[in-house]
Protein backbone atom coordinates (compact mmCIF):
# COMPACT_ATOMS: atom_id res chain seq x y z
CA UNK A 1 0.00 0.00 0.00
CA UNK A 2 2.74 2.25 0.54
CA UNK A 3 5.81 3.25 -0.74
CA UNK A 4 8.02 2.00 2.06
CA UNK A 5 7.20 -1.33 0.97
CA UNK A 6 9.12 -1.59 -2.69
CA UNK A 7 12.84 -2.77 -1.72
CA UNK A 8 15.30 -0.42 -3.70
CA UNK A 9 17.35 1.21 -0.95
CA UNK A 10 21.07 -0.57 -1.59
CA UNK A 11 23.62 0.52 0.94
CA UNK A 12 27.02 1.35 0.04
CA UNK A 13 29.84 -1.16 1.06
CA UNK A 14 29.88 -0.60 5.22
CA UNK A 15 33.83 -0.27 5.25
CA UNK A 16 34.45 2.23 2.75
CA UNK A 17 31.17 4.22 3.68
CA UNK A 18 32.89 4.50 6.82
CA UNK A 19 35.80 6.15 5.68
CA UNK A 20 35.04 7.98 2.78
CA UNK A 21 34.84 11.83 3.53
CA UNK A 22 32.20 13.78 1.95
CA UNK A 23 29.78 10.78 2.12
CA UNK A 24 28.59 8.33 -0.61
CA UNK A 25 25.39 8.37 -2.39
CA UNK A 26 22.29 6.20 -2.19
CA UNK A 27 19.92 6.58 -4.82
CA UNK A 28 16.48 4.92 -4.06
CA UNK A 29 15.38 4.19 -7.67
CA UNK A 30 13.35 0.69 -7.52
CA UNK A 31 11.50 1.15 -11.09
CA UNK A 32 12.03 0.66 -14.69
CA UNK A 33 11.61 4.58 -15.92
CA UNK A 34 13.11 6.40 -19.11
CA UNK A 35 15.55 8.68 -17.10
CA UNK A 36 19.27 8.90 -16.52
CA UNK A 37 20.08 12.29 -15.56
CA UNK A 38 21.84 10.74 -12.53
CA UNK A 39 24.53 9.25 -14.55
CA UNK A 40 24.78 12.11 -17.22
CA UNK A 41 25.11 14.75 -14.55
CA UNK A 42 28.31 12.68 -12.42
CA UNK A 43 31.35 14.15 -12.74
CA UNK A 44 33.38 11.51 -11.93
CA UNK A 45 31.32 8.56 -13.80
CA UNK A 46 30.27 6.84 -10.42
CA UNK A 47 26.94 6.34 -12.13
CA UNK A 48 27.89 3.79 -14.22
CA UNK A 49 26.47 4.10 -18.21
CA UNK A 50 22.55 2.79 -18.68
CA UNK A 51 22.69 0.27 -21.42
CA UNK A 52 19.01 1.33 -21.72
CA UNK A 53 17.44 4.39 -19.90
CA UNK A 54 15.36 2.16 -18.45
CA UNK A 55 17.76 0.78 -16.15
CA UNK A 56 18.20 1.24 -12.53
CA UNK A 57 21.07 3.59 -11.76
CA UNK A 58 24.04 1.42 -10.50
CA UNK A 59 27.02 2.74 -8.46
CA UNK A 60 30.94 2.48 -8.55
CA UNK A 61 31.33 3.29 -4.91
CA UNK A 62 35.27 3.59 -5.53
CA UNK A 63 34.31 6.72 -7.52
CA UNK A 64 31.73 8.70 -6.07
CA UNK A 65 33.00 11.80 -4.06
CA UNK A 66 30.30 12.61 -2.54
CA UNK A 67 29.58 16.01 -4.63
CA UNK A 68 25.76 15.48 -4.21
CA UNK A 69 25.29 17.06 -7.81
CA UNK A 70 22.98 13.93 -8.92
CA UNK A 71 20.88 15.09 -5.73
CA UNK A 72 20.69 17.95 -7.35
CA UNK A 73 19.95 17.11 -10.84
CA UNK A 74 17.68 14.13 -10.11
CA UNK A 75 13.57 14.53 -11.30
CA UNK A 76 12.85 12.21 -9.43
CA UNK A 77 14.26 13.30 -5.73
CA UNK A 78 15.54 9.97 -5.09
CA UNK A 79 19.56 10.19 -4.26
CA UNK A 80 20.76 11.37 -1.10
CA UNK A 81 24.48 11.73 0.27
CA UNK A 82 25.62 10.33 3.07
CA UNK A 83 28.79 11.33 4.79
CA UNK A 84 29.68 8.64 7.81
CA UNK A 85 33.17 10.41 8.64
CA UNK A 86 31.16 13.91 9.85
CA UNK A 87 31.08 13.81 13.27
CA UNK A 88 32.58 11.18 15.14
CA UNK A 89 30.53 8.21 16.61
CA UNK A 90 27.54 9.98 17.05
CA UNK A 91 26.65 11.67 13.77
CA UNK A 92 26.68 11.77 10.55
CA UNK A 93 25.80 14.32 7.62
CA UNK A 94 23.05 13.87 4.82
CA UNK A 95 22.69 15.95 1.80
CA UNK A 96 18.74 16.22 0.80
CA UNK A 97 17.38 17.21 -2.05
CA UNK A 98 14.57 20.05 -0.76
CA UNK A 99 12.10 22.15 -3.18
CA UNK A 100 9.53 23.44 -0.38
CA UNK A 101 9.16 26.52 1.36
CA UNK A 102 10.36 28.22 3.84
CA UNK A 103 14.09 27.21 2.70
CA UNK A 104 16.08 26.04 6.15
CA UNK A 105 18.22 28.78 7.80
CA UNK A 106 21.73 27.48 8.26
CA UNK A 107 22.09 26.26 11.74
CA UNK A 108 18.74 25.57 12.33
CA UNK A 109 16.67 23.23 13.81
CA UNK A 110 14.73 20.61 11.19
CA UNK A 111 12.90 17.89 11.89
CA UNK A 112 14.18 14.66 9.66
CA UNK A 113 11.38 12.66 8.19
CA UNK A 114 11.76 8.87 7.05
CA UNK A 115 9.82 7.70 4.29
CA UNK A 116 6.15 8.38 5.29
CA UNK A 117 6.74 11.43 6.90
CA UNK A 118 7.53 10.37 10.29
CA UNK A 119 9.53 12.70 12.50
CA UNK A 120 12.14 10.11 13.51
CA UNK A 121 15.03 12.91 14.89
CA UNK A 122 15.72 16.53 15.00
CA UNK A 123 18.40 17.73 12.66
CA UNK A 124 21.19 20.38 12.38
CA UNK A 125 21.19 22.46 9.29
CA UNK A 126 24.79 22.84 8.34
CA UNK A 127 24.37 24.19 5.00
CA UNK A 128 21.89 24.86 2.03
CA UNK A 129 23.04 24.90 -1.54
CA UNK A 130 21.80 25.16 -4.93
CA UNK A 131 24.25 23.71 -6.84
CA UNK A 132 22.14 23.89 -10.55
CA UNK A 133 20.75 26.92 -9.73
CA UNK A 134 17.20 25.80 -10.73
CA UNK A 135 15.38 25.99 -7.28
CA UNK A 136 16.29 22.39 -6.13
CA UNK A 137 18.23 23.06 -2.79
CA UNK A 138 20.71 20.54 -1.53
CA UNK A 139 20.43 20.61 2.38
CA UNK A 140 23.18 19.64 4.33
CA UNK A 141 21.83 18.20 7.81
CA UNK A 142 23.75 16.79 10.58
CA UNK A 143 21.73 14.11 11.85
CA UNK A 144 22.24 10.93 14.37
CA UNK A 145 24.51 8.70 12.74
CA UNK A 146 21.88 4.95 13.73
CA UNK A 147 18.84 6.95 11.54
CA UNK A 148 20.91 7.99 7.78
CA UNK A 149 18.88 4.71 6.57
CA UNK A 150 15.60 6.12 7.81
CA UNK A 151 15.89 9.63 7.13
CA UNK A 152 14.54 11.01 3.61
CA UNK A 153 13.45 14.07 3.88
CA UNK A 154 13.60 17.80 6.32
CA UNK A 155 10.37 19.37 7.63
CA UNK A 156 11.29 23.36 8.54
CA UNK A 157 10.18 23.95 12.56
CA UNK A 158 8.34 27.35 12.93
CA UNK B 1 -1.30 23.78 -40.63
CA UNK B 2 -0.47 22.37 -37.05
CA UNK B 3 -3.72 22.14 -34.47
CA UNK B 4 -2.20 22.46 -31.30
CA UNK B 5 0.81 23.92 -28.98
CA UNK B 6 1.37 21.76 -26.86
CA UNK B 7 4.69 19.55 -26.90
CA UNK B 8 3.88 17.68 -29.41
CA UNK B 9 2.37 20.90 -32.00
CA UNK B 10 5.23 22.98 -30.93
CA UNK B 11 7.72 20.26 -31.88
CA UNK B 12 5.76 19.83 -35.40
CA UNK B 13 5.67 23.06 -35.92
CA UNK B 14 9.61 23.80 -35.70
CA UNK B 15 10.69 20.32 -37.35
CA UNK B 16 8.38 21.35 -40.09
CA UNK B 17 9.12 24.84 -40.40
CA UNK B 18 12.91 24.03 -40.41
CA UNK B 19 12.56 21.60 -42.99
CA UNK B 20 11.49 24.93 -45.27
CA UNK B 21 7.37 24.21 -44.81
CA UNK B 22 5.75 26.97 -44.13
CA UNK B 23 3.52 26.40 -41.37
CA UNK B 24 0.41 27.70 -39.35
CA UNK B 25 0.45 27.02 -35.78
CA UNK B 26 -3.30 27.76 -34.20
CA UNK B 27 -3.92 26.88 -30.14
CA UNK B 28 -6.81 27.67 -28.10
CA UNK B 29 -4.94 29.02 -25.42
CA UNK B 30 -4.28 32.31 -24.62
CA UNK B 31 0.32 31.77 -24.66
CA UNK B 32 1.71 28.26 -26.28
CA UNK B 33 3.00 25.40 -24.96
CA UNK B 34 0.27 23.73 -23.59
CA UNK B 35 0.68 21.45 -20.26
CA UNK B 36 4.05 22.32 -20.15
CA UNK B 37 3.78 26.27 -19.05
CA UNK B 38 2.25 24.99 -16.03
CA UNK B 39 4.67 21.82 -14.91
CA UNK B 40 6.96 23.46 -12.42
CA UNK B 41 8.53 19.31 -12.08
CA UNK B 42 11.44 18.31 -13.71
CA UNK B 43 11.23 15.85 -16.12
CA UNK B 44 12.82 12.52 -17.06
CA UNK B 45 14.13 10.99 -20.19
CA UNK B 46 17.45 11.70 -21.68
CA UNK B 47 19.38 15.01 -22.74
CA UNK B 48 18.03 14.59 -25.88
CA UNK B 49 14.29 15.32 -24.19
CA UNK B 50 15.94 17.90 -21.84
CA UNK B 51 15.63 15.52 -18.48
CA UNK B 52 16.06 17.37 -15.43
CA UNK B 53 14.57 20.36 -16.40
CA UNK B 54 11.38 21.55 -15.83
CA UNK B 55 8.65 21.66 -17.77
CA UNK B 56 7.64 25.52 -18.24
CA UNK B 57 11.25 26.14 -19.25
CA UNK B 58 11.41 23.26 -22.04
CA UNK B 59 8.56 25.43 -23.16
CA UNK B 60 10.33 28.13 -23.22
CA UNK B 61 13.20 26.88 -25.30
CA UNK B 62 10.81 25.28 -27.67
CA UNK B 63 9.14 28.73 -28.14
CA UNK B 64 12.71 30.10 -28.56
CA UNK B 65 13.08 27.18 -31.49
CA UNK B 66 10.02 28.83 -33.03
CA UNK B 67 10.68 31.99 -33.26
CA UNK B 68 14.35 30.92 -34.66
CA UNK B 69 11.67 30.02 -37.88
CA UNK B 70 9.71 33.05 -37.41
CA UNK B 71 9.44 33.87 -41.03
CA UNK B 72 8.34 30.24 -42.16
CA UNK B 73 5.07 30.70 -39.41
CA UNK B 74 2.12 31.74 -38.60
CA UNK B 75 0.74 31.80 -34.81
CA UNK B 76 -3.09 32.07 -33.83
CA UNK B 77 -3.53 31.82 -30.01
CA UNK B 78 -6.56 32.38 -28.37
CA UNK B 79 -7.85 30.03 -31.13
CA UNK B 80 -9.93 27.06 -31.37
CA UNK B 81 -9.60 24.98 -34.48
CA UNK B 82 -13.77 24.16 -34.20
CA UNK B 83 -14.22 22.06 -37.51
CA UNK B 84 -12.83 19.78 -40.45
CA UNK B 85 -14.89 20.14 -43.53
CA UNK B 86 -14.14 16.52 -45.36
CA UNK B 87 -15.56 17.71 -48.62
CA UNK B 88 -13.33 20.52 -49.29
CA UNK B 89 -10.21 19.89 -46.67
CA UNK B 90 -11.34 23.55 -44.89
CA UNK B 91 -10.59 23.81 -41.12
CA UNK B 92 -12.64 26.72 -39.24
CA UNK B 93 -11.34 28.25 -36.64
CA UNK B 94 -12.80 31.19 -34.08
CA UNK B 95 -9.97 33.52 -32.98
CA UNK B 96 -11.08 34.34 -29.30
CA UNK B 97 -15.34 35.03 -29.12
CA UNK B 98 -16.65 35.48 -32.56
CA UNK B 99 -13.95 36.03 -35.28
CA UNK B 100 -14.38 33.43 -37.56
CA UNK B 101 -12.20 32.45 -40.39
CA UNK B 102 -11.20 29.36 -42.93
CA UNK B 103 -7.85 27.60 -43.78
CA UNK B 104 -7.24 25.22 -46.44
CA UNK B 105 -4.14 23.73 -45.30
CA UNK B 106 -2.50 21.61 -47.77
CA UNK B 107 -1.35 18.83 -44.67
CA UNK B 108 -2.42 18.97 -41.21
CA UNK B 109 -1.15 17.80 -37.85
CA UNK B 110 -3.50 17.23 -35.61
CA UNK B 111 -1.70 17.95 -31.95
CA UNK B 112 -4.99 18.65 -30.23
CA UNK B 113 -3.81 16.69 -26.83
CA UNK B 114 -6.24 15.34 -24.39
CA UNK B 115 -9.07 16.24 -22.40
CA UNK B 116 -9.46 15.21 -18.33
CA UNK B 117 -12.27 12.47 -17.21
CA UNK B 118 -14.05 13.25 -14.43
CA UNK B 119 -15.94 11.13 -11.94
CA UNK B 120 -19.73 11.54 -10.88
CA UNK B 121 -20.34 11.92 -7.51
CA UNK B 122 -23.65 14.11 -5.78
CA UNK B 123 -22.26 17.87 -5.02
CA UNK B 124 -19.56 17.73 -7.73
CA UNK B 125 -20.95 20.94 -9.19
CA UNK B 126 -19.63 22.56 -5.61
CA UNK B 127 -17.13 25.02 -6.75
CA UNK B 128 -13.63 23.47 -4.77
CA UNK B 129 -13.96 20.73 -6.90
CA UNK B 130 -11.27 20.80 -9.66
CA UNK B 131 -9.61 18.68 -12.24
CA UNK B 132 -5.96 18.32 -11.46
CA UNK B 133 -5.15 20.67 -15.10
CA UNK B 134 -7.58 23.19 -13.54
CA UNK B 135 -5.47 23.67 -10.27
CA UNK B 136 -1.86 23.47 -12.39
CA UNK B 137 -3.42 26.54 -14.11
CA UNK B 138 -4.60 28.25 -11.19
CA UNK B 139 -1.52 27.87 -9.09
CA UNK B 140 1.17 27.54 -11.54
CA UNK B 141 0.06 30.55 -14.19
CA UNK B 142 -1.91 32.39 -12.54
CA UNK B 143 -0.03 32.06 -8.82
CA UNK B 144 -3.70 31.61 -7.43
CA UNK B 145 -3.88 28.74 -4.66
CA UNK B 146 -7.22 26.71 -5.06
CA UNK B 147 -7.40 26.29 -1.26
CA UNK B 148 -6.26 25.29 2.10
CA UNK B 149 -6.82 21.72 2.78
CA UNK B 150 -7.08 19.11 -1.23
CA UNK B 151 -7.75 15.65 -1.53
CA UNK B 152 -6.25 14.58 -4.19
CA UNK B 153 -8.53 11.83 -6.37
CA UNK B 154 -5.96 9.34 -8.33
CA UNK B 155 -2.48 8.34 -7.91
CA UNK B 156 -1.32 8.36 -11.45
CA UNK B 157 1.50 10.78 -12.14
CA UNK B 158 -0.62 13.51 -12.56
CA UNK B 159 -1.81 13.38 -9.50
CA UNK B 160 1.29 12.74 -7.69
CA UNK B 161 2.87 15.44 -9.33
CA UNK B 162 -0.14 18.06 -8.13
CA UNK B 163 -0.22 17.05 -4.97
CA UNK B 164 3.40 17.81 -4.58
CA UNK B 165 3.12 21.25 -6.42
CA UNK B 166 0.20 22.07 -3.74
CA UNK B 167 2.43 21.20 -1.02
CA UNK B 168 5.75 23.44 -2.76
CA UNK B 169 2.18 26.38 -2.98
CA UNK B 170 1.81 25.61 1.25
CA UNK B 171 -1.54 23.49 0.46
CA UNK B 172 -2.17 21.13 2.79
CA UNK B 173 -2.82 17.57 0.75
CA UNK B 174 -4.65 15.94 3.45
CA UNK B 175 -4.62 12.48 1.26
CA UNK B 176 -4.48 10.91 -1.98
CA UNK B 177 -7.57 8.38 -3.02
CA UNK B 178 -6.45 5.78 -5.54
CA UNK B 179 -9.47 3.10 -6.50
CA UNK B 180 -6.61 0.98 -7.98
CA UNK B 181 -4.67 -1.61 -5.66
CA UNK B 182 -1.30 0.17 -6.51
CA UNK B 183 -0.09 3.62 -7.34
CA UNK B 184 -0.43 4.28 -10.57
CA UNK B 185 2.26 6.61 -10.87
CA UNK B 186 6.13 6.39 -10.70
CA UNK B 187 7.33 4.97 -7.49
CA UNK B 188 9.54 8.65 -7.20
CA UNK B 189 6.70 10.73 -7.66
CA UNK B 190 4.82 8.57 -4.84
CA UNK B 191 8.22 8.51 -2.32
CA UNK B 192 8.37 11.98 -2.89
CA UNK B 193 4.35 13.33 -1.48
CA UNK B 194 5.03 10.18 1.00
CA UNK B 195 8.19 11.06 2.32
CA UNK B 196 6.48 14.42 3.43
CA UNK B 197 3.53 12.75 5.40
CA UNK B 198 0.41 12.63 2.52
CA UNK B 199 -0.89 9.08 2.97
CA UNK B 200 -2.23 7.42 0.10
CA UNK B 201 -5.25 5.14 0.38
CA UNK B 202 -5.41 2.56 -2.06
CA UNK B 203 -8.74 0.95 -3.05
CA UNK B 204 -10.57 3.59 -1.64
CA UNK B 205 -12.65 6.41 -3.96
CA UNK B 206 -14.28 9.61 -3.10
CA UNK B 207 -18.41 9.02 -2.37
CA UNK B 208 -19.30 12.23 -2.14
CA UNK B 209 -18.46 16.14 -2.10
CA UNK B 210 -19.89 18.02 1.28
CA UNK B 211 -20.98 21.41 1.50
CA UNK B 212 -23.95 23.74 0.75
CA UNK B 213 -22.53 26.89 -1.90
CA UNK B 214 -18.43 25.35 -1.48
CA UNK B 215 -16.94 22.29 -0.74
CA UNK B 216 -16.79 21.83 3.33
CA UNK B 217 -15.89 18.34 3.32
CA UNK B 218 -15.79 14.85 1.40
CA UNK B 219 -16.85 11.20 1.82
CA UNK B 220 -13.98 8.95 1.53
CA UNK B 221 -14.65 4.75 1.24
CA UNK B 222 -13.10 2.19 0.86
CA UNK B 223 -13.82 -0.47 -2.00
CA UNK B 224 -13.59 -3.85 -3.29
CA UNK B 225 -11.33 -5.36 -6.50
CA UNK B 226 -15.16 -4.99 -8.37
CA UNK B 227 -15.44 -0.93 -7.44
CA UNK B 228 -18.40 -1.73 -4.99
CA UNK B 229 -18.22 -0.02 -1.50
CA UNK B 230 -17.11 -2.53 1.28
CA UNK B 231 -15.71 0.01 3.95
CA UNK B 232 -16.68 2.52 6.45
CA UNK B 233 -17.98 5.88 4.89
CA UNK B 234 -15.11 8.14 6.07
CA UNK B 235 -15.55 11.99 5.97
CA UNK B 236 -12.64 14.18 6.05
CA UNK B 237 -11.90 17.78 6.06
CA UNK B 238 -11.49 19.51 2.88
CA UNK B 239 -12.36 22.92 0.75
CA UNK B 240 -10.52 21.13 -2.50
CA UNK B 241 -11.29 17.89 -3.96
CA UNK B 242 -8.84 18.15 -6.81
CA UNK B 243 -9.83 14.56 -9.78
CA UNK B 244 -6.51 13.65 -11.61
CA UNK B 245 -8.66 9.87 -12.53
CA UNK B 246 -6.77 10.09 -16.18
CA UNK B 247 -7.27 11.62 -19.57
CA UNK B 248 -8.43 11.05 -22.80
CA UNK B 249 -7.39 12.26 -26.12
CA UNK B 250 -9.06 15.05 -27.68
CA UNK B 251 -10.03 13.42 -31.50
CA UNK B 252 -13.22 14.91 -32.68
CA UNK B 253 -11.23 16.98 -35.86
CA UNK B 254 -10.14 13.13 -36.72
CA UNK B 255 -13.60 11.94 -36.81
CA UNK B 256 -14.89 14.22 -38.46
CA UNK B 257 -11.53 13.95 -41.05
CA UNK B 258 -13.11 10.15 -41.55
CA UNK B 259 -9.71 8.93 -40.35
CA UNK B 260 -9.90 5.20 -39.66
CA UNK B 261 -10.19 5.35 -35.73
CA UNK B 262 -9.71 2.76 -32.71
CA UNK B 263 -10.89 2.64 -29.10
CA UNK B 264 -7.62 1.48 -27.39
CA UNK B 265 -8.04 0.89 -23.17
CA UNK B 266 -3.63 1.77 -22.95
CA UNK B 267 -4.14 4.72 -24.86
CA UNK B 268 -7.24 6.09 -22.89
CA UNK B 269 -9.77 6.25 -25.68
CA UNK B 270 -10.59 6.47 -29.30
CA UNK B 271 -7.02 7.07 -31.29
CA UNK B 272 -6.52 7.53 -35.26
CA UNK B 273 -4.71 4.98 -36.81
CA UNK B 274 -1.57 5.49 -38.28
CA UNK B 275 1.64 4.52 -39.52
CA UNK B 276 5.11 4.78 -38.14
CA UNK B 277 5.12 8.31 -40.09
CA UNK B 278 2.50 9.28 -37.51
CA UNK B 279 0.30 9.47 -40.58
CA UNK B 280 -3.63 8.91 -40.06
CA UNK B 281 -5.70 7.35 -43.36
CA UNK B 282 -5.84 10.75 -44.60
CA UNK B 283 -2.93 10.95 -46.60
CA UNK B 284 -3.15 14.80 -45.76
CA UNK B 285 -3.60 14.67 -42.08
CA UNK B 286 -1.00 13.47 -39.34
CA UNK B 287 -1.63 13.28 -35.56
CA UNK B 288 0.83 13.37 -32.81
CA UNK B 289 0.85 13.55 -28.83
CA UNK B 290 -1.93 12.95 -26.45
CA UNK B 291 -4.33 13.44 -29.45
CA UNK B 292 -2.66 9.93 -30.88
CA UNK B 293 -2.61 8.27 -26.92
CA UNK B 294 -1.76 9.53 -24.11
CA UNK B 295 1.48 9.24 -22.88
CA UNK B 296 4.43 11.82 -21.36
CA UNK B 297 5.08 14.78 -22.91
CA UNK B 298 9.13 13.72 -23.53
CA UNK B 299 6.93 11.19 -26.40
CA UNK B 300 4.78 14.07 -27.12
CA UNK B 301 7.58 16.35 -28.20
CA UNK B 302 9.02 13.09 -30.53
CA UNK B 303 5.87 12.38 -31.91
CA UNK B 304 5.57 15.44 -32.92
CA UNK B 305 8.97 15.82 -34.29
CA UNK B 306 7.74 12.53 -36.40
CA UNK B 307 5.22 14.10 -38.17
CA UNK B 308 6.30 17.42 -38.65
CA UNK B 309 8.66 15.68 -40.75
CA UNK B 310 6.95 13.01 -42.42
CA UNK B 311 4.82 16.25 -43.66
CA UNK B 312 8.02 17.82 -45.12
CA UNK B 313 9.06 15.08 -46.88
CA UNK B 314 5.36 14.76 -48.06
CA UNK B 315 6.06 18.19 -49.67
CA UNK B 316 9.41 17.49 -50.79
CA UNK B 317 11.13 19.38 -48.53
CA UNK B 318 13.64 16.77 -47.78
CA UNK B 319 15.19 14.11 -49.59
CA UNK B 320 14.53 10.20 -48.59
CA UNK B 321 18.01 9.29 -47.27
CA UNK B 322 17.78 12.82 -44.46
CA UNK B 323 14.13 11.37 -43.68
CA UNK B 324 15.12 8.00 -42.96
CA UNK B 325 17.99 8.97 -40.97
CA UNK B 326 16.19 11.47 -39.08
CA UNK B 327 12.82 9.00 -38.52
CA UNK B 328 15.69 5.86 -37.65
CA UNK B 329 16.56 8.31 -34.56
CA UNK B 330 13.34 9.63 -33.41
CA UNK B 331 11.85 6.03 -33.50
CA UNK B 332 14.86 5.00 -31.55
CA UNK B 333 14.29 7.82 -28.79
CA UNK B 334 10.42 7.07 -28.77
CA UNK B 335 11.82 3.32 -27.59
CA UNK B 336 13.65 4.00 -25.29
CA UNK B 337 11.40 6.23 -23.74
CA UNK B 338 9.18 3.82 -23.65
CA UNK B 339 10.72 0.85 -22.53
CA UNK B 340 10.13 0.86 -18.59
CA UNK B 341 7.39 -0.16 -16.83
CA UNK B 342 4.70 1.86 -17.94
CA UNK B 343 6.25 2.15 -21.06
CA UNK B 344 5.11 -1.34 -22.06
CA UNK B 345 1.53 -0.55 -21.81
CA UNK B 346 2.04 2.29 -24.28
CA UNK B 347 3.37 -0.39 -26.98
CA UNK B 348 0.66 -2.94 -26.36
CA UNK B 349 -1.45 0.12 -27.16
CA UNK B 350 0.07 1.53 -30.39
CA UNK B 351 0.73 -2.06 -31.80
CA UNK B 352 -3.49 -2.06 -31.50
CA UNK B 353 -3.14 1.01 -33.73
CA UNK B 354 -0.58 0.96 -36.01
CA UNK B 355 -0.72 -0.29 -39.78
CA UNK B 356 2.33 -1.26 -41.57
CA UNK B 357 1.65 1.03 -44.76
CA UNK B 358 -1.38 2.74 -45.85
CA UNK B 359 -2.59 1.49 -49.44
CA UNK B 360 -0.71 4.56 -51.01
Amino acid sequence: MLTESRKGAIEPPRDLWETKKNGLVIIECPQRIPCNPCHTSCPTGAVKPFSDINDQPSIDYEKCTGCARCVAVCPGLACVVVDLTWGGDKDALMKLPYEMLPMPEEGATVDCLNRVGEPVSKGKVIKVTEPMHDKTHVVHVEVPKDKVMDIRAIRVVK
Amino acid sequence: MVIGGGPAGLSAAIEAATSGCEVTLVDSDLALGGQLIKQTHKFFGSKDERAGTRGFKIAETLMEELEANKDRVTIHSNCTATGFYAEDGVVSCVHGEDDYFRIKPTRIIMATGAQERLLPFPNNHLPGVYGAGAVQTLMNVYGVVPGKKVLMVGAGNIGLIVSYQLMQAGVQVVGIVEAMDKIGGYWVHAAKVRRMGVPIYLRHTVKEALGDKIVTGAVIQEIDDKFQPTGAEVNIDVDVICMAVGLTPTCELLWQAGCQMAFVPQLCGYVAQRDKHMRTSNDDIWVAGDAAGIEEASSAMVEGRIAGLGVAKSLGKIDSGEYSKRLAEFARRLADLRGGEVGAKICQGIACCTVNEWGV
